[in-house]
């Protein structure tokens, strides 16, 4: 049976002629030259089982578009989501430049080729670092919670020792990766939080350091949505034990909030997914890691760290990869993790997002934030039954809110919140029992006025 | 009298190298560009009743959290930032300008602009990934069915999307051989890693972060993995094999059943980094060579962009019996639903956040769903027929080899050796890929360790024509012929790129480096 | 900007020998015999290979006169500094030697040198380590490890040093028996060890970080292999820097050209000959640590021949432990490490595949041959 021969819009040379002279050149009867190393015992003897192809664009769009069209969006929703991928107003530029197809199809140039990626990842970099207030920052990691795996690790390998101390008031999914990856080597331990503040409980870190102690890891705002307000004590407590301080930041707050470096911190990290990158079922997080411009430090970053250099034309720059002869400090001689592939069109969007919002834009969105949040805690903390929050400390957009007295559960609570088109808080009852049936709401830009108050009318309903 | 320009393209009916010279804009850093009071984005204004009964919400802070003064940003207008930054772009020589063969390993395909559309739909990027699960069926059956497509291509039994690249599933691979072992109870005697020397350094670098000892085989004479140098590294100590292949050479190891073999025999597991794996689909499967575990990097053989160096995905496979390691969730079907199946007691945990780098799953899905069984084999065999072509075209020019296989095919790349060259001329291969970029393409060495002397890898992929191939082989013959003719011409080039050369000594000097710009400022200075 | 001072030394009888097939060319007679032959010295000519990256306005060299430098530097375009005084077509070590002292005592931040083992060991001699140097190869076949790969590399590589793009690192220079070599035996005896600039990759690498400096690596060798000494065993540790690393991480003294034991971290003999190793070894559980010496990776016979075949008989090759950063290993460029014990039954046995010590849990699985 004569079969039609397919010519593919993706593959140039699939045009039968083509293929046949290139094979003629090559002195070949067929591709099956070509696959000669490999043993036919190893062949796979039969096509792929695999669904029939949609070789028009317009069947292909069809057929996607509508498994896509299948799900409902936060804009159709209303969503109060937050616990590590958060809502905010995405701006329209952001998407432009990581739209544009030289950005989105370059990779691994040279400094010459690819200046401009360079460039905008050198820009990207020194904004941050303008934001957190550091002098080295990475070009980005996978995400945050790699992010604080590797700054856990570097300050073993700075400290050359073995024990870390992470709060307990911390994302269990993280912790989870931040276990996987610190196995090998390293000890954590687990420091309480005030029931009442939610802060770090500083008596029960002071007898945990230790000259073992490698690091003390905090976070700000913490997961359960608090800020921790004693991040000087913590660090100057960890400091005196000859433990590094590292401290997790959600980026967006250092419009307003205090960076780490201005508590102590000695090495800072976090995820850009709220820096101007869209949620996308959590596709799209990159993690930062940032120090002082110290040669123990830097000398232990497994990431790429990009440095603005001269070129031999005078008042040019040209940018390439800090590379440092290793010196004779002492450390660890475990090797310095890897280096892959990871983020760096969503490090060149932060970049973008940062450049467009300005030190006023900054100050506005984080204030901004933090105003909502405040509203919608005193509106909720109306309902009967509902404690909101469950900590007396300041909050930036997360918040817990508390249902014990309502007799429901946040299951049925958030089920119920469903059907009216509202995504309730993430339910933190598994996760941390001890706060009973508690759930965490995140308040940001995006939600009017409007917004919070359609929520309290259908919390209103539900908890009837 | 109107002259035929397309004349000027040829000579003696041959094509002409392009007149190329890359955008240059001698473009500032962004803060320089800054001028204060600028906007270029407002923010929602908080309404006045919500301020009215909220007041000073700063004033809830302790003074010493509260930030003294905005942060340093630039102050820019809307159309200056993005004039900035588009200005950037074209400073930047993406797969889409150019025929990108000289990013060997990197796999530099076509990235159909359809699936763009696709992966920036709102039904993908507005869903928060703690939504129930009953308003994200859509997404979670995509991730579904490119699982299904996946174990296919791989003959394995189950595979997770969460590690968020290549290396990424490199190391969760080697993660979840640490836990299989501990799980037997042989967690701390099993505590060697084999891989090879021409494997990708990750598969050594996530090894050893994973706690394992490294062993590395050099290769024989021919270059292929040395199945006495295995045997040599084998032991009772041996947890398993990591191992690329076909390696970054382009030779596919024929022996790599028996390796498998091996290790088994010793009570190891096998995983196949199969980075290079875009000559071999549909030609051979990692199940079939006996591998319990593999990955796939879905921005690379999948035809999702690099985006400069990220997002990517790396796909992890596993049989059956791996499979309660795999990190958690897996999405899984119920016969009427997706859902995330979180009862996994055996499993590593999390390697990441959430389920994985979902707009690259949306195009790597697309893409294979555009091509079908019959399309995905013409990919494997066009990027091998396209490799093998330039190879030949390549090994025209005098001062090159291609070491290894001494008269065999290659499978997807190419790894050359300029050192003929470099003896005659003194013209070194880093410095033929810097006047290359004169001609508007990028050029690859080799990763370190540089086992080739003078390297350059090449790997077409299956995304260019023959004219293409015939152009990028015709401007390193064409750099070649200057490297012997005239080679201050490459050994000063750049000259037709955004810049000129780079002085790098104070990248290397701790009291000169500056990887932010407020550190250069403090170090250096600078106008503005 | 200061510019750097490099200095040039040409040997002008290096490498006479052995285009007309004299082995090496020392001593005035096989000199003599050699230019009657028609020989033409090399190392001029290779010195002038060398220079040829480096542009004269870049340094300020320093050479000696005519035909010990002076020659090829103008004819190269350089305004050398010219030192000292020779007697032309006569000169020997001695000037070689205080070419390179006083060399040193201007201050020079990289010395040149154009020979070959011999010249190496005249600088040895006058300098030791205590300033950078690099040889230009220009003598028959050359066994010590302080020479650039060929002439242009050598300036390439003395070009970067100065620029500060590369760090040193040590080499060895090797000690050979030029009559025995006339007679068709290779008699090789570690000299001494030489700093010279190492090699780095040409321009930066933008897809990994840089790959760590050899005195990490021997570091992390060091902890290693001492992360793994067993209680009550000897340790007999061979000449070399990587050793050398061993006995640093123990806080011990080391005989970097000649053979140590230690035990439980203490020194129990230093530059021990072969008579001493064996009556060390009477009853004791023992193992031998041995490093490639020289270029040629010789793992065993050359710079250590007080491992005798009696000595690793006794000590069994199941514990013979191989040092060797990564670098050593990819300068073999494929070929195998060497063993020459004299015994070629040994030999044989000692030939197959081996696992080096690469770093901190990290082995190269590397093939050895006789």
């Amino acid at each position: 049976m004569a079969q039609k021969t397919v010519v593919y819009p993706y593959i140039p040379n699939s045009v039968p002629q083509v293929k046949a002279q290139m094979l003629r050149e090559l002195g070949a009867e067929s591709m099956e030259e070509f696959y000669a190393d490999i043993p036919q015992e190893l062949r796979l003897q039969r096509p792929l089982d695999l669904p029939p192809p949609l070789l028009s664009e317009y069947e292909l769009r069809r057929h996607v578009q509508g498994l896509l069209n299948r799900n409902r969006t936060c804009q159709e929703y209303l969503n109060f989501l937050g616990a590590g991928c958060y809502q905010h107003d995405v701006p329209a530029v952001c998407d432009e430049v990581n739209a544009r197809g030289e950005f989105l199809t370059a990779y691994a140039g040279e400094p010459y080729d690819d200046h401009g990626r360079f460039q905008a990842l050198f820009e990207y970099t020194s904004m941050m670092g303008e934001l957190l207030e550091m002098d080295v920052v990475n070009v980005p990691t996978y995400d945050g919670y790699q992010a604080a795996a590797t700054a856990l690790s570097m300050a073993a390998r700075i400290t050359g020792r073995e024990e870390v101390l992470l709060p307990r008031a911390i994302c269990p999914d993280k912790l989870s990766k931040i276990q996987d990856y610190l196995r090998p080597d390293l000890t954590i331990r687990l420091i309480d939080y005030d029931p009442r503040t939610g802060q770090l409980d500083r008596e029960a870190l002071r007898r945990a350091l230790s000259p073992q102690t490698a690091a003390v890891y905090f976070e700000n705002p913490s997961y359960l949505g608090y800020i921790e307000c004693h991040g000087a004590e913590i660090s100057a407590l960890a400091h005196e034990q000859g433990a590094l301080c590292v401290v997790g930041v959600d980026p967006i707050t250092l419009g307003v909030l205090t960076p780490p470096a201005g508590y102590g911190a000695d090495i800072v990290c976090g995820d850009i997914q709220p820096l101007g990158i869209h949620m996308q079922y959590g596709g799209g997080h990159g993690g930062f890691i940032a120090t002082r411009d110290e040669e123990r430090f830097v000398m232990e970053y497994p990431s790429r760290l990009f440095g603005i250099a001269p070129t031999c034309v005078p008042g040019e720059y040209g940018f390439g990869d800090v590379a440092y002869e290793r010196t004779s400090f002492a450390r660890r001689e475990e090797g310095k993790e890897w280096v892959g592939t990871a983020a760096a069109l969503w490090g060149i969007t932060a970049g973008v997002y940062l450049a467009l919002m300005g030190p006023q834009g900054m100050a506005e969105v984080g204030e901004g934030i933090m105003a909502r949040a405040r509203y919608a805690m005193m509106q909720l903390g109306r309902l009967p039954g509902v404690r909101v929050p469950l900590f007396q400390a300041p909050h930036f957009q997360e918040f817990t809110v508390n249902f014990d007295a309502t007799g429901k559960t946040v299951a049925e609570i958030n089920r119920a919140l469903l059907q009216r088109g509202i995504f309730g808080g993430k339910d933190l009852s598994r996760e941390f029992p001890e706060l009973g049936q508690s759930a965490l709401y995140c308040v940001t830009e995006v939600h009017t006025r409007e917004d919070i108050l359609r929520l309290v009318e259908a919390l209103q309903e539900v908890l009837r | 009298m109107s002259e035929d320009i397309t004349r000027h393209r040829y000579e003696n009916g041959r094509p002409k190298l392009r007149r190329f010279h890359q955008a240059r804009w001698d473009e500032p850093i962004l803060f320089e560009l800054s001028r204060p009071g600028q906007r270029a984005y407002l923010v929602p204004p908080v309404e006045e009743e919500i301020r009215a009964e909220v007041g000073d919400v700063l004033s809830t802070l302790p003074p010493a959290m509260r930030r003294p003064h905005p942060p340093a940003l630039p102050e820019l207008a809307q159309p200056q930032v993005v004039r900035h930054y588009f200005r950037l772009s074209q400073e930047t020589l993406g797969t889409d300008l150019n025929i990108d063969v000289g990013q060997g390993t990197c796999t530099m395909k076509y990235s159909p602009k359809i699936n763009e559309q696709f992966a920036r739909s709102p039904k993908v990027t507005e869903l928060h990934p703690l939504q129930d699960e009953s308003t994200v069926q859509g997404i979670l059956e995509i991730i579904y069915r490119l699982e299904q497509i996946l174990k296919e291509i791989s003959g394995m039994d189950r595979f997770t999307f969460q590690p968020r690249a290549g290396s990424a599933a490199i190391y969760t691979m080697a993660s979840m051989i640490r836990a299989y072992h501990a799980s037997r109870g042989e967690g701390e005697k099993r505590d060697e890693m084999i891989t090879t020397i021409f494997s990708h350094p990750s598969d050594a670098a996530c090894a050893r972060t994973a706690g394992f000892k490294v062993i590395t085989l050099y290769p024989d004479e021919d270059g292929y993995p040395d199945i006495e140098a295995l045997r040599a590294a084998i032991s009772e100590r041996t947890a398993g094999l990591m191992i690329t292949n076909p390696e970054d050479t382009g030779i596919f190891n024929p022996r790599i059943a028996d390796f498998v073999r091996l290790v088994h025999q010793a009570g190891g597991l096998c995983a196949y980094d199969q980075a290079n794996a875009n000559g071999i689909l549909g030609i051979t499967r990692a199940r079939d060579a006996g591998f319990d575990l593999c990955h796939f990097n879905l921005h690379k053989t999948f035809s999702s962009p690099h985006g400069c160096g990220g997002p990517g995905a790396g796909a992890l496979g596993v049989t059956r019996e791996l499979e309660p390691f795999l990190p958690l969730p897996l999405v899984a079907f119920d016969g009427r639903r997706y859902y995330l199946d979180y009862d996994r007691p055996q499993s590593i945990g999390k390697v990441a956040p959430w389920y994985g780098v979902v707009p690259v799953l949306v195009r790597a899905y697309a893409w294979v769903m555009s091509l079908g069984a019959a399309g995905l084999r013409e990919v494997a065999e066009i990027a091998v027929l396209n490799n093998n072509y330039l190879m030949k075209k390549v090994l025209e020019i005098p001062g090159v080899r291609a070491p290894y296989a001494r008269g065999k095919r290659r499978i997807e790349q190419v790894r050359y050796s300029w050192e003929d060259l470099y003896r005659e001329t003194g013209v070194h291969s880093e410095e033929i890929g810097l006047r290359a970029a004169d001609f508007g393409v990028h050029y690859w060495t080799s990763h370190h360790p540089w086992i080739v002397p003078e390297p350059c890898t090449l790997e077409p992929t299956e995304s260019y024509s023959k004219e293409e191939l015939e152009e990028y082989a015709a401007i390193l013959a064409h750099v070649a012929q200057e490297a012997r003719e005239n080679p201050e011409v490459v050994k000063t080039a750049p000259h037709n790129s955004t810049i000129h050369r780079i002085d790098h000594a104070p990248l290397d000097d701790p009291a000169r480096w500056a990887m932010t710009w407020r550190a250069y400022r403090r170090k250096v200075g600078g106008g503005g | 900007m200061e510019r750097k001072r490099l200095g040039l030394i040409v040997n002008p009888v290096a490498g006479l020998g052995g285009r007309v097939g004299l082995k090496g060319s020392d001593g005035e007679e096989v000199q003599r015999r050699a230019r009657e032959l028609g020989a033409i010295p090399l190392a001029g000519q290779r010195a002038a290979q060398a220079l040829e990256p480096i542009p004269s306005e870049a340094v300020e060299l320093l050479t000696y006169p005519g035909e010990m430098g002076e020659e090829v530097a103008r004819a190269r375009g350089f305004q050398p500094q010219v030192l000292g005084s020779i007697e032309p077509g006569r000169t020997t070590a001695a000037d070689t030697r205080r070419a390179a002292q006083e060399m040193r005592r201007e201050g020079v931040d990289l010395l040149l040198f154009a020979g070959g083992d011999g010249t190496a060991r005249d600088i040895y001699d006058a300098v030791g380590d205590t300033l950078p140097v690099l040889g230009i190869p220009a003598g028959v076949k050359i066994h010590s490890a302080a020479f650039g790969t060929n002439p242009r590399s050598s300036g390439e590589l003395a070009l970067l040093f100065l620029q500060g793009r590369t760090g040193l690192g040590e080499a060895e220079v090797m000690d050979i028996d030029e009559e025995a070599l006339r007679r068709g035996i290779v008699s090789a005896r570690l000299y001494g060890y030489l700093r010279i600039p190492i090699h780095p990759r040409l321009a930066q690498s933008l897809k990994v970080p840089s790959s760590p400096g050899e005195g990490e690596a021997m570091r992390a060798i060091a902890a290693d292999v001492v992360e793994g000494m067993e209680e009550g065993t000897l340790y007999i540790l061979g000449p070399g820097t990587t050793t050398r690393a061993i006995a640093e991480r123990l806080g011990l003294p080391k005989t970097l050209i000649g053979v140590d034991v230690v035990r439980d971290r203490r020194m129990v003999a230093l530059d021990v000959n072969e008579a001493q190793l064996l009556s060390l070894l009477e009853g004791e559980r023992a193992r031998i640590v041995v490093t490639p010496i020289g270029g040629q990776g010789y793992i065993l016979g050359r710079g250590n021949q007080q491992l005798s075949p009696a000595v690793l008989r006794r000590v069994g090759k199941e514990n013979l432990l191989v040092v060797s950063t990564p670098r050593k290993i990819q300068s073999l460029g494929g070929r195998p490490l060497l063993v020459d014990t004299g015994d070629p039954e040994l030999d044989r046995s000692l030939s197959g595949y081996i696992q080096v010590i690469a770093g901190f849990r990290e082995r190269i699985v590397y093939r050895v041959s006789s």
